[in-house]
């Protein structure tokens, strides 16, 4: 069998690459747009790719041939690649749409020069978090990520967005600084850092302090993720970014989050310690999240809130501690991720059409443009998980593995579902009915939208599609990544084969210092 | 065995410089926030270091044993002075560009919010409902469909004596 470990670290290195020659190419947009649509495409070849051949078992790539416990190693296994896969394509969809949006004249949010390399950044960021097998470098990843997001939300500097960018990169920053605190207590107690180092050393130190860690890094991941009662500052934020902006946001970032919180929950702190906290947090997040969106009248706060609410059917999955719970939660990641995004790129649409966002002032969009109520209408209602579609597979992966929990919490737990989704459906017809059906008050001023922000977002829609076409096998590939979640030991062995260090060559150095042991 | 005893010093440093730093973190202004954040980063930078074992001791092996300090956390430490140095002046840009803009730092809150917020505390609807406010009733309706059937059964009954006039044609 070939070596395809040098295959991991590519989704990181491309795209730092490419931020990197295309700030260079500053002065030739239409080389950048090359340069990145390039880069783009090469991730999500090498994304896919390791997505197949992780279902063999994980690769660990060693950085510098450090061995592991003291160098950094990157893992690719069935969860991390599937990730890395679905990011990759919904990125690839969403610079598209940026590029045509770039092109059709008179935009006020053109995106500048400094717009490829910082998505690009963006992108390495998001793979390094997911591919991390070491938690300081997942810190890493997220600070890559969040600095990348920073600037890509404050885009222009109008005094909206600032105002909206103050709040949001102060909670990141307090997150981060959460998230480096635990680091820093994980590492005084275990002398370790490395994820599968952590799995073997955790189990030995003392429950109170254990449970203590497990709680930072999860608030300190709850943040990023907008769990509720931590959640304020997302539908704060999101809206007043470009929208290719907040679509890749709201599809990635707080996934990045949920991937970090399915990491700790099943490989550091397996046991399920906190579960009952995580499923009321994830209760209150679906029921105060769609109780928000069902308030609102701009259709992209709408949808900010609707993500929140949907933060929810993932803790719950997360929460339930089973097979069954793991997967429909990462089936429902990869549901989310397509989905979500594609709204927010239809709501881009709607406001060239529209020219606003207030559903009270839009109104005919159906007649206007029959194709955006088309591809409004199938991503709305695959969030609201009408059948057959991705999003009812996935909500009914997630109650059938609350149902077999069968604890009267995990019952509340499937009726909280269910009414949440019912909201969602309401909240997404009504904004279906106010855009589209009602007679404008006053008639839009319906702008150009160039066929390539259309396409893109079509594309998009169907993908979103394609995981209700080919849910079998996807489903059966998220049970077998979670099989390997619950069992913990091939991502352990892969990546410590030799008992206590990797195969990396710095023989004399890998004694782990320090530690409790 | 690295001796793992932390220095108090550092700890104390670390939580008197966290504490501050959070209390700078609740206020308004963007630019007190910068320097709570810049307080916490450099708490935190401390814990990490004393998560490295007793101070004083260099980072360096091949000295007697037990004399060394875990590297590290010395390079986790680095990479950690780095990314809050970025941010920092980020943020520093953004307090310079709010000040430009507003001619104060201070961050405000979301007008959007504020209006749903003022509207729900008047229970009214956030959307308004276009269709909603058109004075046709159900009966009025059933009149400009026009069914003879129905005229004829609604000529029988009493009240319909007192049907307002249909609206004028809207559509």
């Amino acid at each position: 069998m070939n070596d395809w470990s040098w295959l991991v670290p590519l989704p990181v290195v491309l795209p730092l690459s490419g931020a990197g020659l295309t700030l260079a190419l500053y002065r030739r947009p239409r080389v950048q747009r090359i340069v990145s649509v390039t880069v783009l495409v090469a991730v999500l070849v090498s994304a896919a790719t390791l997505a197949v051949l992780a279902d063999r078992g994980p690769l660990v790539a060693e950085m510098g041939s450090w061995a592991t416990p003291v160098g950094i190693s990157l893992v690719a296994d069935r969860l991390s690649t599937l990730m890395l896969t679905v990011s990759a394509v919904v990125v690839l969809c969403v610079l598209v749409y940026s590029l045509a949006q770039d092109q059709g004249a008179g935009e006020e949010s053109a995106p500048t020069s400094i717009y490829h390399p910082t998505y690009l950044v963006l992108v390495a960021g998001v793979a390094n978090a997911f591919l991390s097998g070491d938690l300081f470098n997942v810190y890493v990843g997220f600070e890559i990520l969040l600095a990348a997001s920073y600037v890509l939300l404050t885009l222009g500097g109008s005094r909206e967005r600032l105002r909206a960018g103050s709040i949001y990169v102060v909670v990141a920053i307090v997150s981060s600084f959460l998230f480096l605190a635990a680091i820093a207590a994980v590492y005084a107690a275990t002398g370790t850092l490395n994820l599968a180092h952590l799995a073997q050393r955790l189990p030995q130190i003392d429950p109170g302090v254990r449970l203590t860690l497990q709680v930072m890094l999860l608030v300190a991941f709850a943040i990023k993720a907008a769990v509720f009662p931590l959640s304020a500052w997302l539908p704060d934020s999101y809206p007043t970014a470009p929208a290719p902006v907040t679509a890749v946001f709201a599809g990635l970032l707080t996934k990045v989050g949920i991937y970090a919180m399915i990491r700790t929950q099943s490989l550091l702190f397996p046991g399920g310690a906190v579960d009952t906290v995580l499923m009321w947090a994830a209760l209150a997040t679906m029921l105060v999240g769609i109780l928000g969106a069902v308030a609102q009248d701009d259709i992209k706060r709408l949808l900010s809130f609707t993500l929140v609410s949907h933060i929810g059917f993932m803790v719950f999955g997360i929460a339930l501690s089973t097979h069954a719970g793991w997967t429909a939660a990462i089936y429902y990641v990869v549901h989310h991720i397509t989905v979500q995004t594609a709204l927010f790129l239809v709501t881009g649409l709607m406001e060239r059409y529209g020219g606003t966002l207030s559903l009270s002032r839009l109104g005919g969009l159906a007649r206007l443009s029959p194709v955006v109520a088309v591809l409004f209408f199938v991503p709305a209602m695959n969030l609201a998980g009408i059948p057959p579609m991705s999003g009812f597979l996935g909500k009914l992966g997630l109650l059938q593995a609350g149902v077999a929990n069968g604890t009267p919490l995990a019952w509340t737990l499937v009726v909280g579902s269910v009414v949440t989704s019912l909201l969602t459906l309401y909240a997404l017809v009504k904004a279906w009915n106010k855009a589209f059906w009602q007679t404008p008050p006053e008639p839009l001023p319906a702008g150009p939208v160039p066929p390539g922000m259309i396409g893109a977002t079509g594309a998009l829609v169907t993908a979103s599609l394609a995981l209700t076409v080919f849910a079998g096998p996807l489903y059966a590939y998220t049970g077998r990544a979670a099989q390997a979640l619950a069992d913990r030991t091939p991502y352990i062995q892969a990546v410590l084969p030799e008992g206590d260090r990797g195969t990396g060559r710095s023989a004399h150095l890998a004694s782990s210092p320090g530690g409790a042991g | 065995m690295i001796d793992m005893t932390p220095d108090l010093t550092l700890v104390i440093t670390a939580a008197v410089l966290v504490t501050v730093g959070v209390y700078l973190l609740l206020e308004r202004s963007l630019s007190r926030v910068v320097v709570g954040i810049i307080l916490i980063g450099n708490g935190l930078n401390l814990l990490i270091l004393g998560a490295g074992g007793r101070a004083g001791r260099p980072p360096i092996l091949g000295g007697p044993p037990g004399a060394t300090s875990d590297p590290l956390p010395q390079a986790m430490v680095l990479t950690a002075i780095v990314i809050t140095l970025g941010l920092t002046a980020f943020l520093l840009a953004m307090a310079y560009r709010s000040w430009q803009l507003n001619r104060h730092d201070e961050v405000q809150d979301d007008v959007e919010d504020r209006r749903i917020a003022r509207l729900a505390a008047r229970d009214r609807l956030a959307v308004a409902d276009l269709d909603a406010d058109d004075t046709s009733t159900l009966e009025q309706e059933a009149e400009e469909a026009r069914d003879e059937t129905d005229r004829a059964v609604a000529l029988v009954d009493g009240p319909s004596d007192e049907r307002p006039e249909p609206p004028e044609d809207r559509r």
